[in-house]
């Protein structure tokens, strides 16, 4: 496919250190757009992020180069698109640490990959009594699928639950975790407190239990170098869309005799081997888990995503956030009275930052921020077991990826200045 | 711009979310009924106090946005001694107005100030924050009617009014 001549911020190789954020800035066409008469301060990656020119470019490259169904086809456009898909399929294998290409299967989202999980291997292997062990501070995708199949089975979900300050409590983890339990899920970095959690340390504990654990990584994917097979996980699910990517495509990783053992999640073409009146037999891995056409647009744009982190290097990525975040966090705490919500200690969290303020609602934050540009989240972040251990009941959230810089935290600390001028209160 | 941000967080509504209006607690209370709005977690408690067919006194508690807290407010300095019919025909305007349908707003003074939220009609995600304290104040009104004194309701603004 052909790439932009462009000398991208991206293409002038690894930097190390700090990013060069203003070269950053220019590949991302929309950080150009006015809004509301300012300069667009986008500080709500975690829920998506924005996409590089070569994203954009590739989405429309492949719609007017290669697209055709893919798999069967036997003509010029079918292979190139067949092609396309499989490479980007092996491209995500080895950004997560180099695993088998099979152990992919691309899915809508990670809400539909942990679906697919709580469908397929949860319903094989959850009974009643057993015991699912979530930690209180997973998003919704990661707690109601299990909840919903705990009581499908008759099977006991146990909290993990979080300190204070925002980290889980491992206190109690050898009683909670316990030869009872036959699935742990935890998230890698909370979308709403920002904490990174020692899940290498309790997919261990699972293990020696015979648990298998699913690890949420839709947060720490698009921010951290990864290695699933380090992190011990047996499953790990992720979205496109907050790392440069395309919406509507998620990413699962399983181990690949977990993945041959569990049955079909949906069922209809491509993920067929035989098909008569008196038998089916399924396709090989992965195609067993990927019915129907997929999204093969977004997946072959996403091999354009990787590459572009990849340019840049996730660990440098990482060196970004933890100062962008160590700077966000000194000048939010020297708002009188503003509390932000989980650690302080910027190489135990990443780029999200909730916080509250005592007089103003986070709904009113948001709108008055957005009136100046600046765009963040606010309310319960679809984790609301979370907002209650924390005894809120809603947050505003900043969010930082690879094109933020100091100026955008600025921007925000002037405007939330100015907000708590406007509201006098 | 903050043409429309003005436009929304009018002064009278920043008034009424300052120092809001109908904090103290009934001395005798004859229904309450609490509401929240899910999507945000705004909750409010309605409590007021009867006198056969009209509302003698009433108490709002809201934890919730500038919007939510305003619109309790003048909730609370509208609705006092009123009829529950009057209540009625007043929170069905105030939710026409807010959804933008078409509605005469009466040259009432006590209108004044309620016409104020017609701002937030700009901003679709809050017309809800807008409705909380109507919504929750009508369920315990019929809850009321129906059930006569010490009744407790519950609304959401899914329920939509």
């Amino acid at each position: 496919m052909a790439t932009e001549t462009r000398n991208t911020a991206a293409a002038t190789g690894r930097l190390t250190g700090s990013l060069n954020v203003d070269l950053i800035k220019a590949d991302f066409p929309i950080l150009e757009e006015k809004v509301n008469g300012h300069r667009l301060v986008y500080l709500d990656s975690a829920a998506s992020s924005q996409k590089p020119r070569e994203v954009v470019h590739a989405l429309s490259q492949y719609y007017r180069r290669m697209h055709s169904n893919i798999h069967r086809g036997l003509h010029t456009l079918a292979e190139r698109a067949t092609v396309a898909y499989e490479k980007s399929r092996r491209h995500v294998a080895d950004f997560i640490g180099g695993v088998q290409p099979e152990e992919i299967i691309f899915t809508s989202g990670t809400t539909e990959a942990i679906n697919l999980i709580a469908g397929t291997w949860g319903e094989m292997n959850i009974g009643e009594g057993d015991e699912i062990v979530v930690t209180e501070m997973e998003h919704h995708a990661n707690f109601v699928p299990w909840f919903m199949l705990a009581q499908r089975k008759k099977a006991v979900i146990r909290k993990l639950p979080i300190t204070v300050c925002g980290h889980l409590d491992l206190s109690d983890i050898d009683s909670i975790i316990s030869s009872r339990t036959k699935l742990v899920a935890v998230t890698h970095m909370s979308n709403v407190l920002g904490t990174i959690n020692p899940i290498q340390e309790i997919a261990q504990l699972a293990h020696k239990h015979g648990a298998v654990v699913v690890g949420d990584g839709a947060q720490a994917a698009p921010h951290m170098p990864l290695n699933v097979r380090d992190l011990g996980v047996d499953f790990y699910a992720f979205s496109a869309h907050k790392m440069l990517g395309p919406t509507g495509l998620g990413l699962l990783y399983g181990r690949r005799e977990l993945l041959e053992a569990m049955p079909p999640y949906k069922f209809g073409g491509e993920m067929i081997s035989k098909v008569s009146f008196d038998e089916v037999t399924f396709a090989e891995l992965p195609h067993k888990f990927e019915a129907g056409t997929p999204n093969i647009a977004d997946v072959v744009t996403f091999d354009a995503a990787l590459t572009y982190l990849e340019r840049i290097g996730m660990a440098n990525a990482r060196k970004h956030e933890i100062e962008i975040t160590g700077y966000a966090i000194e000048r939010l705490n020297s708002l009188d009275g503003l509390e932000i919500q989980g650690p302080q200690e910027v190489e135990q969290r990443g780029g999200a930052i909730s916080f509250t303020d005592p007089n103003i609602h986070p709904h009113d934050i948001s709108t008055f921020l957005d009136s100046r540009g600046i765009a963040i989240r606010a309310g319960h972040h679809c984790a609301q077991p979370l907002m209650r251990a924390m005894g809120k009941v809603a947050t505003a959230r900043a969010s930082f990826y690879i094109y933020n810089d100091r100026s955008d935290v600025d921007a925000l600390i002037d405007a939330l200045v100015e907000m708590r001028k406007y509201f006098g209160v | 711009m903050s043409t429309s941000l003005d436009d929304m967080y009018r002064e009278i509504i920043m008034d009424h979310f300052r120092s809001p209006r109908g904090k103290t607690p009934l001395e005798k209370t004859d229904a309450s009924s609490e509401g929240m709005n899910p999507s945000c977690g705004d909750e409010i408690q309605v409590d007021f106090s009867a006198d056969k067919d009209i509302l003698t006194d009433v108490h709002v508690n809201c934890k919730g946005c500038a919007i939510s807290v305003a619109s309790g407010s003048m909730l609370a300095e509208t609705v006092k001694g009123k009829s529950f019919d009057q209540v009625l025909r007043i929170a069905e305007i105030v939710k026409k107005m807010l959804k933008g349908e078409e509605v005469e707003i009466p040259d009432d003074p006590e209108f004044e100030d309620l016409s104020a939220l017609q701002g937030v009609r700009q901003f679709p995600v809050r017309i809800k924050c807008a409705l909380l304290a109507w919504v929750t104040l009508v369920e315990g009104v019929k809850k009321y009617k129906e059930g006569g004194a010490d009744t407790a309701g519950a609304a959401t603004t899914e329920d939509g009014v």
